[in-house]
């Protein structure tokens, strides 16, 4: 059963910074609320002020140029991202993560702000733009900051948000020449949060022999999705074959922190993480070949 | 708790209601406005049987707040007959024996009337995405998909006329 709150609706950026300022010491923000109202009607949480921010338009936007990349306003759906044609010109790798995430009418309502702010570690959206190096942009009534993304998560369900800061943008750099990203997530059920996920990004060196530089990320894995250094570095220079891409898998199911919970043990997901962690490479590798060919 | 007044058009009809915030769309629909055939499974986003197509797209009614609908238009399985005629896609879940409970059918409408409004002549990989958020029980999921099928091929448009 949702308790009661007081519902405030904010129409603008304006009007939810002064709302959020005025109430932060117990409010909640609501967009899609696609993953809020299920911990909601739980009681896990309980806001006396909800203040819905799914109106504010301002914040609905895709916007692409070469020079800065991809900008993503917190308020849009999954489903504008998902038909974007820029997004699928310039990240495809978006969306396919992003047909695989929920069901159609998830996506028609859920914010890519919304997801990244709920912060869970089983979220498809985290690990992928923590891969492709995503920077989000976060404002109160004073000042707009930006952080990356991998500095915005903090913890399990938490984030670097301050109680009066409201996520404004996803900001997506340009892809540096000769980088394939991939994603993929295992589960039992098609479109299910993942079990654990897996992005990858490989940037090859100008003769397109070795791996001049990759990012690992680890979704479901730790409680924040988690960038696996070491197995980073053992690439970086390295020609890849199949005896590396086994060392790399095994290192990044031990850099891994995962729990057991009731999908799966501690030693089944980090199996599942050096399963993925292969594939996602080679198919990674295989894609940035091709772009050098 | 101050109640909140909701503007909302549901099937076309404009309606004026005072509603407390924290309550759920699916709950405004069948519970104030007595339009029950929009159905209320698990309430946790996962089965479909609430889905709505709300301001054109679908949605799953139990997870949004009613108050998130103001000013919105609303279409629920209601809407779909016109005149006391069954539209196409009603038409053909009965000729095709797309039920078995029918729990699962007013959520099914929905999506695939919001799919055929996007994509003429979808092709059977669309329908099966397209339903893929509303799960259905009895029937495997062929018959319903044969009968989104057929709407998508024209067979019904004569016949309703």
């Amino acid at each position: 059963m949702i308790r009661d709150f007081v519902y405030l609706k904010a129409s603008s950026v304006k009007e939810a910074l002064g709302l959020l300022e005025k109430h932060k010491d117990d409010c909640k923000i609501i967009c899609g609320g696609q993953s809020l109202l299920i911990l909601m009607r739980q009681g896990l949480v309980a806001p006396e002020n909800l203040i819905d921010i799914k109106a504010v338009k301002e914040l609905s936007y895709i916007k692409f140029s070469s020079n800065a990349g991809l900008r993503i306003g917190a308020t849009t759906t999954h489903r504008d991202i998902e038909k974007s044609s820029v997004v699928k010109k310039h990240y495809p790798v978006l969306i396919d993560m992003e047909k695989n995430l929920a069901s159609i009418q998830t996506r028609n309502w859920g914010t890519i702000g919304g997801n990244l702010a709920h912060a869970d570690p089983a979220g498809d959206p985290g690990p992928l733009l923590v891969a492709l190096d995503a920077r989000v942009s976060m404002a109160n009534k004073e000042r707009v900051r930006t952080l990356s993304l991998e500095e915005f998560f903090i913890d399990f369900f938490e984030t670097a948000l301050e109680e009066n800061e409201l996520l404004l943008e996803v900001q997506v750099p340009p892809v540096p020449p000769r980088t394939a990203t991939s994603y993929e997530k295992f589960n039992l059920i098609k479109n299910d949060q993942g079990i654990v996920s897996v992005a990858a990004s490989i940037t090859l060196d100008g003769d397109g022999l070795r791996c001049k530089d990759a990012r690992l990320v680890l979704g479901g894995s730790a409680p924040v999705p988690l960038r696996s250094k070491e197995a980073e570095r053992m690439l970086k220079g390295k020609k890849i074959t199949e005896g590396l891409l086994e060392q790399v898998g095994n290192r990044a199911s031990e850099e891994a922190d995962p729990v057991a919970d009731i999908h799966a043990s501690e030693r089944y997901r980090r199996h599942l993480v050096k399963a993925l962690t292969i594939r996602m490479l080679k198919k990674a590798w295989e894609q940035a070949r091709i772009l050098v060919q | 708790m101050d109640k909140q007044l909701l503007r909302i058009t549901v099937n076309n009809e404009y309606r004026e209601l005072y509603i407390n915030p924290k309550r759920l769309l699916v709950e405004v629909l069948r519970d104030d406005l007595t339009l029950t055939g929009t159905k209320r499974g698990c309430n946790t986003g996962a089965c479909g049987a609430c889905t709505v197509i709300l301001n054109g797209v679908p949605v799953k009614s139990c997870s949004v707040l009613a108050m998130q609908a103001d000013g919105a238009e609303v279409a629920t399985v209601e809407g779909l007959a016109e005149g006391g005629k069954l539209a196409p896609i009603q038409r053909s879940f009965l000729d095709h024996g797309a039920f078995q409970c029918g729990f699962c059918t007013p959520g099914m409408l929905m999506s695939a009337t919001a799919l055929l409004k996007e994509i003429k002549k979808p092709t059977k990989d669309q329908i099966r995405e397209a339903i893929h958020g509303n799960l259905c029980r009895c029937t495997g999921y062929n018959s319903i998909i044969r009968a989104v099928k057929a709407v998508a091929e024209g067979e019904y448009r004569e016949k309703v006329r």
